[in-house]
């Protein structure tokens, strides 16, 4: 028996370089290095959750907190290099920065003292999970969660989703409307950026599809393939192998609204046939979430790509 | 104390250097990378009280877990659109700061002054 559990000190490890990265993207010179520091930052946070027992939420924040979150970040820290200097002669002098920081401390502070004073034992939902996870047909309680229990939530995040791509795109000048999203990439044909924008997709492809079906009863979920999706589509991109669609076309503005709209779809049937709005008769429960899950995936792979590929800045004709 | 009680922790101190960060830094992509900071923390103690009611064979409340996914990704959204805006401020006004002055001396779409002269001088303090 060891004095200190392993398990701790690893715990207390993995805390203290999240915090020195979170230190580093907080204090560096350039915006660029503070993007890279918060890549790494997120997938170590990614490891705290898997030891928080979380496994679900970690495949999430490692692939939209450190990955497209980073990915959105790097794009535009490159991109707004020329105004790093003029900011930075904006820094506040020290009478505000101490006014900062102490309301920092005190924020800090409170939620620490609240994490400090949780009631014991904790109140939780997890024994109502699973007695009622095998009415889903689904043994991931995570998804059950997120595809029955608490369904409205993830309808309502797909049209977060809509909304968000919606604001990106109506950021475009006008007679760009109708154009390809972003800038065209430059990239090296023999590069290894391209080597890997060739090897890389059919393998994510699949690992993508696969977190989708496993989700039913292993950790992963649609959402978490879709980000998988749209990565790999965004590799292509970057690479120049691909560019991204013309924002006019029939078949992305289906696809685009396709997952909320198959969400919303059932919800409604189940106001007319079942017991209420989203609520699936029992013996369909399943095929009803895969459906709506197969749906969504593509929803969330084309909807994450094109929101990180920003708002159309080229005409269709351009490119190539 | 436990692995969640030190995660807890990890989480409020996370969510002090995010929001001192959100305060102080004048260029609004760091702006944002600190609100990001900050969030991360809050979702850190979610999951801290979603481990706390690790019961019936699971590791965590799974209904508190879901809520916390739905959460990032509702962040990603809002943080996407944020860049977005962000861009496109920085294309018309060539400033990524929030400052009236940076925005009112830069700005290339800022009504010309009656005389003609440029806006840009114009619009500078005495004695720059």
């Amino acid at each position: 028996m060891n004095l200190v559990p392993l398990g701790l000190v690893l715990d207390i490890g993995l805390g203290l370089l999240a915090l020195a990265i979170a230190l580093f993207a907080l204090r560096t010179r350039t915006t660029y290095a503070a993007a890279v520091g918060f890549v790494a930052f997120g997938l170590l946070v990614a490891l705290a959750w898997f030891r928080l027992g979380a496994p679900d939420v970690a495949l999430t924040e490692a692939a939209i907190g450190g990955g497209l979150t980073g990915l959105l970040m790097l794009n535009a820290s490159a991109r707004l290099r020329a105004t790093e200097a003029a900011a930075e002669r904006e820094r506040p002098g020290v009478p505000l920065r101490l006014l900062a920081l102490l309301a920092a401390v005190a924020v800090a502070g409170a939620l620490a003292i609240a994490v400090l004073a949780l009631p014991t034992p904790a109140p939780t939902l997890a024994p109502l999970a699973v007695a009622n996870a095998p009415v889903t047909g689904l043994g991931n309680p995570v998804a059950a969660t997120l595809m029955a229990f608490r369904a409205t939530d993830t309808l309502l995040e797909k049209v977060v989703l809509v909304l968000a791509i919606v604001g990106v795109w109506s950021l475009a000048r006008d007679e760009r409307w109708g154009g390809r999203p972003g800038r065209r990439h430059a990239a090296d044909p023999n590069g290894v950026l391209v080597f890997f924008a060739r090897l890389l997709p059919p393998i994510g492809i699949v690992f993508g599809v696969y977190l989708l079906f496993v989700s039913a009863d292993l950790p992963g979920g649609a959402f978490q393939g879709g980000t998988i999706l749209a990565a790999m589509w965004l590799l292509a991109i970057m690479a120049r192998l691909a560019d991204t669609p013309t924002i006019d076309q029939r078949w992305l503005r289906f696809w685009l609204i396709a997952g909320p709209a198959a969400f919303l779809l059932v919800g409604l049937a189940g106001l007319a046939f079942g017991s209420g709005f989203l609520a699936y008769p029992e013996p369909l429960a399943k095929p009803i979430i895969l459906f709506v899950e197969v749906v969504k995936i593509v929803t969330v792979g084309v909807t994450l790509a094109l929101i990180v590929a920003g708002p159309p800045e080229r005409r269709g004709g351009e490119g190539r | 104390m436990n692995s969640a009680t030190w995660y807890g922790l990890l989480g409020a101190t996370l969510a002090g250097i995010g929001l001192y960060g959100l305060i102080v830094h004048p260029h609004v992509l760091r702006k944002i990378l600190s609100f990001n900071l900050l969030g991360s923390g809050v979702f850190l103690i979610a999951g801290v009280v979603a481990r706390r009611g690790a019961d019936a064979g699971l590791p965590g409340d799974p209904v508190l877990q879901g809520l916390v996914i739905t959460g990032i990704i509702v962040a990603f959204s809002a943080t996407a659109l944020a860049v977005a805006l962000l861009l496109r401020l920085a294309e018309a006004a060539h400033t990524a700061s929030l400052s009236p002055d940076a925005l009112a001396v830069q700005a290339g779409d800022a009504p010309l002054p009656a005389d003609g002269s440029d806006p840009g001088v114009a619009r500078r303090p005495e004695g720059a």
